[in-house]
């Protein structure tokens, strides 16, 4: 069948994850299972699976459309595909824990069908056990434990310009002590409280809700140009920084965590950084947006050794769309500095449409990691 | 969900539209051989044949519903752009199908992100067509040529002048690509121009898009004639969508006779026109002046000085500065387009007023003769004009169908 439709270069990679699939699914779990279909017959060459990927192959010799189903024994279903016209193949690939299943046509889409029982058995290899992935979630681990030690660092330099009462150093400062949490905020939204606590905008703060954290520092250094009133907030940045680094030693990281905490740095760009909404009084949007960036950056390298063997040409892809995201920044930052980039609200419509078509041109590719992850299985 | 291949849609090879059908089961759609599937499937009454000697959305009875977006080329590499046009063929072959993009909208794999969004899911294909077209910026870029393609630029794909009162916002004007997807049902429309946006990220941005949710034209004059929002029947002489000759004359480029490369040889060139209407005055005007403006009678839609509606119109009898007067082909050398525009409401204007307006659509040979000097002469002459406000502009060229199995949109352009 003819290739799935992706963005821009990606028809080959699209070609390369399908190929990826059934590569993984016969080398690890056996998988691909012919299915022969018809008026009257719904027959899996095989009843007897093994857990984890699995590929229905369908070929529907009838004189109807059908449909395929893989279900739980509770009818509730995994997987289907529907309008599977007469002399048509079609694959269905399924992640199947060990257990039982139904495989259901349904010749002419009506009726109850013809289902046959499977049994899955084995243990699904898992993602974890790859020594490789083992070895990027330590890296990983080791990166946010040293990227909020250094907005902890900072937090305690701000703290104390602050008690200082000195307004233009609290401003540089607060710069340099964004860089550390925003290169790894979805590890710590994975903490529930800590995120809103710490970064929440006075535009999402609900009714009867306080407000603390970074933004508030932000108002008051730039807008009212004080530090009057923040020894509070600076006090408590800093415990919570504390808080974060105590919880990354034991935290939850996968692979698949991994890979999409960096989609999730990117939707951050393309929802707040690109919008200038994330610094709304000091418009240093271009800050947070490159540590982002660098953030997805690292678990991309984390994660490169798997998916370049997996998925060349998805690796590929972002490797070139990774490298063109960078070179718009570096295209408008005011020097080599992490924090050196011009005020968001100085920054053009036209730059802001070329930095949101890298950041989309990259966003794509990227929501395809963690199943690229997965399927290194 | 992706049934059917390639193949099975578009049919056994590049076989010619002269080539015996001798394969078992092979039967013509649109004069080109497609597999008993693929047949099955183009001919469902849901369902508007993609592949074809010209593209679908033209000439085709028009659908209740419009998405249209124009996209921005982001890159530089003609094989970019080649890769991008194969997928959204592949795309669009399976939309207007009444399938899903890709491997569907739920992947086997959880962790991956469905290749379809899912929102049409379920329901009917709606006549959905989808059809694309190329700004000049295709052909050369601020002085550059970008893909190698400036020769192959249409000779009438020419910069529209400014017509009186023209009032074009920059940022819903041009683009270097557009899609027209027209439907019965809006979500069908919209779930087709999503799709094709998001496989357009890397390589085309949206520059602007439009929605239209009546039909202000026909191209089946045995239907009741619609009316667009001055309350008018609207296209009561536009070209039907079966009269080949006329089609031939006013529509479908034929690059022996036009001075047109050959890659163009069965496409068109097309005209949006965002209008917006001034309801609030217009609503207030007296029906007498309304039709004065026209030309028409509002309840019959006969022209003035007529019984009926379809009674042939004599342009001598009708008020001087009225619309139809003017646009009429009697009063512009017999030239005539095919329009298929929708009637848009965009929210409000802030003031308290309705935003809304004619999408004026219109396909044709050669805009130079059949649209500037018609628009030109309605812009400052009918008096209709004082209650329409051009905000929207653009001109594309239309490239021919695809209609072989490896075929893409404008492959004779991207391979030439």
């Amino acid at each position: 069948m003819f290739a799935t439709s992706r963005p821009a270069a990606a028809l080959a990679v699209a070609a390369a994850a399908a190929l990826a699939l059934s590569a993984c699914s016969d080398s690890s779990s056996g998988s691909g299972i012919a299915v022969k279909a018809s008026d009257t017959e719904c027959t899996p060459d095989s009843t007897a699976l093994t857990a984890g990927v699995n590929t229905f192959e369908v070929n529907n010799v009838g004189s109807k459309g059908t449909e395929l189903y893989v279900l739980r024994p509770n009818g509730s279903t995994i997987g289907e595909r529907e309008n599977i016209g007469p002399g048509t193949k079609v694959k269905l690939t399924v992640e199947l824990p060990a257990g039982e299943y139904i495989v259901r046509c349904r010749p002419g889409d009506i009726g109850d069908g013809i289902k046959t029982n499977i049994k899955v058995t084995g243990e699904t290899k898992a993602v974890q056990a790859d020594a490789r992935i083992a070895q990027a979630v330590t890296g990983y681990r080791t990166y946010v434990a040293a990227q909020s030690a250094d907005s902890l660092k900072l937090a305690k330099d701000l703290q104390a310009s602050i008690k200082a009462g000195d307004v233009e150093k609290s401003k540089t400062i607060y710069a340099s002590s964004r860089v550390g949490w925003e290169s790894v905020e979805p590890v710590a939204e994975a903490f529930g409280d800590l995120d809103p606590e710490m970064d929440l905008r006075e535009a999402d703060l609900e009714a009867g809700q306080t407000w603390t954290g970074w933004h508030v520092i932000e108002k008051g250094l730039w807008v009212k140009k004080s530090t009057a009133g923040l020894n509070v907030f600076a006090d408590k940045l800093v415990a919570n920084l504390v808080d974060l680094g105590s919880r990354v030693p034991t935290a939850e990281i996968n692979g698949t965590s991994m890979a999409n905490g960096a989609k999730e740095l990117l939707d951050e760009v393309a929802t707040g950084k690109i919008t200038g909404e994330e610094e709304a009084f000091s418009h240093l949007d271009l800050v947070d947006f490159q540590a982002n960036v660098t953030g997805a950056k690292k678990v991309f390298d984390l994660l490169k050794p798997v998916v370049a063997e997996s998925q060349p040409d998805l690796a590929t892809q972002l490797d070139t769309t990774f490298a063109a995201l960078q070179k718009e920044l570096d295209a408008v930052r005011t020097g080599p500095g992490v924090t050196e980039f011009p005020s968001y609200d100085t920054v053009d419509k036209a730059t802001r449409d070329k930095l949101a078509a890298a950041v989309d041109a990259l966003a794509e590719p990227l929501s395809h990691l963690a199943a690229a992850v997965v399927t290194t299985a | 969900m992706s049934s059917l291949s390639r193949r099975g849609l578009f049919g056994i090879g590049a076989a010619t539209a002269g080539a015996a059908v001798a394969a078992t089961g092979a039967v013509a759609v649109g004069g080109f051989p497609v597999s008993e599937a693929g047949a099955a499937t183009w001919s469902r009454p849901d369902v508007i044949p993609f592949p074809g000697r010209n593209q679908a959305g033209i000439a085709t009875p028009v659908q209740d519903r419009m998405h249209t977006v124009a996209f921005d080329l982001t890159t530089s590499d003609r094989a970019a752009v080649i890769r991008l046009f194969k997928a959204w063929t592949d795309a669009a072959a399976r939309m207007t199908a009444g399938n899903e993009v890709g491997e569907g909208a739920i992947p086997g794999v959880n962790e991956a992100p469905p290749d379809d969004t899912g929102e049409a899911l379920g329901l009917p294909a709606a006549r959905l067509t989808l059809t694309l077209g190329l700004g000049p910026g295709v052909f050369e870029s601020d002085g550059k040529d970008r893909f190698g393609l400036r020769s192959q630029k249409p000779a009438a794909l020419i910069e529209l002048p400014r017509f009186a009162g023209d009032k074009l916002d920059p940022e819903r004007t041009g683009g270097d690509l557009i899609v027209q997807a027209c439907a019965d049902d809006p979500q069908i429309a919209v779930h087709a121009i999503r799709n094709l946006v998001r496989i357009g990220f890397g390589t085309a941005t949206v520059r602007w898009s439009q929605l239209g949710f009546g039909k202000t034209s026909s191209t089946t004059p045995s239907e009741l004639t619609p009316r667009n929002l001055f309350g008018f029947k609207d296209g009561t002489e536009n070209i039907a969508s079966d009269d080949q000759t006329l089609l031939n004359q006013h529509v479908w480029v034929n690059s022996s006779q036009d001075d047109e490369p050959a890659w163009l040889d069965g496409g068109t060139f097309m005209v949006a026109r965002r209008i917006a209407m001034r309801i609030e005055t217009w609503d207030r005007t007296s029906l007498i002046e309304q039709e004065q403006l026209i030309g028409r009678s509002k309840g019959s839609g006969a022209p003035l000085g007529s019984a009926k509606e379809r009674d042939k119109i004599n342009v001598a009898a009708l008020p001087p500065a009225s619309h139809v007067r003017l646009v009429h082909p009697d009063s512009n050398n017999g030239h005539r387009l095919l329009r298929r525009g929708y009637s848009f409401v965009d929210g409000s204007d802030g003031l308290g007023r309705l935003d809304a307006g004619l999408f004026f659509i219109a396909f044709c040979r050669d805009p130079r003769t059949q649209y500037v000097p018609m628009q030109a002469r309605v812009a400052s002459q009918e008096l209709l004009a004082e209650y329409l406000v051009h905000t929207g502009s653009g001109l594309w060229a239309v490239p021919p169908g695809v209609n072989t199995a490896d075929g893409y949109w404008a492959q004779p352009l991207l391979e030439a």
